[in-house]
């Protein structure tokens, strides 16, 4: 379960509004490499994944990764709080604004409404690793891209800090595929492929398909 | 702009900014601990900054109210619901001697 702690992890005091950056780091809240994804994809394979390491590697940057939907939804609303409609019609938010008034929702810096498609959940344990190292560079990247198109220091800060935690957590995932890697490797006298013909092989001992589900 | 809303005690955030600070070495500490769990040094550090945390949070809670839903206790009348939200321009600050 979660408990709510009343605090941010990175605190958010932006005086300026600037719906033009709102439209753009949205994307980290609902677009294709945001927080949400990321936070749904670790805590969704969490459940398949092997080795403890990896669990709670799993378990720990999903969770981070929600307070990091949190702080990114903060910036977008201080962003557009106190626009006006001019400002916002200006920063070509106004689309936005018919739908959701200032409220934040969903969606990436093109407009699309998150979904699920961006994630996966394979049940490979090292298939999942891998993707995760790619969504963390994605994520670090993007962040990049934000910090270029931004110019106040209250709003370049967070993205820094949250730009720094994609780098750290893909160390962590590096490690974890490694360790994850290691204890397959471990385990491996027979092919990784599970069929059930395989089960009735007289040279192919049941424990080789069992091993792979722990 | 926010001139209506008053930003917290300068006292609040600043045992705030401590206490996110420590929050976030344990954070970072507790991923490194994940696969390293056999790293004396690491978990000697995780344990002190818990520790120190720990008390600052109960300092913060006994001045300024629940940090925690449902594990924080509270006083008369409920306190959870006091503003502002960590959401809040007002609720937030910015981090001393980090100006760009
Ligand atoms: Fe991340």
């Amino acid at each position: 379960m979660w408990i709510y702690e009343k605090k941010l992890e990175y605190p958010v005091k932006i005086k300026k509004p600037n719906p033009k950056m709102a439209k753009y780091i949205i994307t980290q809240y609902g677009g294709p490499d945001g927080e949400l994804a990321a936070s749904l994809r670790y805590l969704s394979q969490r459940f398949s994944m092997v080795t403890p390491q990896a669990k709670a590697v799993l378990n720990d940057i999903g969770t981070e990764e929600l307070a990091h939907l949190e702080i990114v939804g903060t910036m977008v609303r201080q962003l557009i709080e106190n626009a006006s409609i001019d400002e916002i019609k200006a920063a070509d938010l106004g689309s936005y604004y018919a739908d959701h008034d200032k409220a934040i929702y969903p969606l990436s810096a093109s407009g699309v409404p998150f979904t699920a498609a961006y994630i996966q959940s394979k049940g490979d344990p090292i298939t999942d690793l891998h993707e995760n190292m790619a969504a963390e560079e994605k994520a670090r990247s993007t962040y990049e891209w934000l910090i270029n198109l931004a110019d106040d220091p209250d709003v370049i800060d967070p993205l820094r800090f949250l730009r720094e935690r994609e780098i750290v957590h893909f160390q962590r995932f590096g490690e974890a595929l490694r360790i994850v890697q290691e204890y397959l490797d471990s385990q491996k006298c027979f092919p990784v492929v599970k069929t059930p013909d395989m089960m009735h092989m007289p040279h192919m001992p049941i424990k080789a398909g069992a091993n792979n589900k722990k | 702009m926010y001139s209506n809303k008053p930003s917290m005690h300068p006292d609040r955030q600043d045992i705030l900014n401590k206490l996110m600070a420590l929050d976030f070495v344990a954070v970072d500490l507790q991923l490194y601990l994940d696969t390293h769990p056999y790293d004396r040094n690491a978990l000697m550090n995780y344990n002190s900054v818990v520790c120190q945390a720990q008390m600052l949070r109960q300092a913060y809670e006994n001045m300024y109210g629940p940090l925690f839903s449902f594990r924080s206790a509270s006083r008369y009348p409920w306190q959870w619901i006091n503003e502002p939200w960590p959401w809040q321009y007002q609720f937030n600050f910015r981090i001393p001697g980090e100006e760009l």
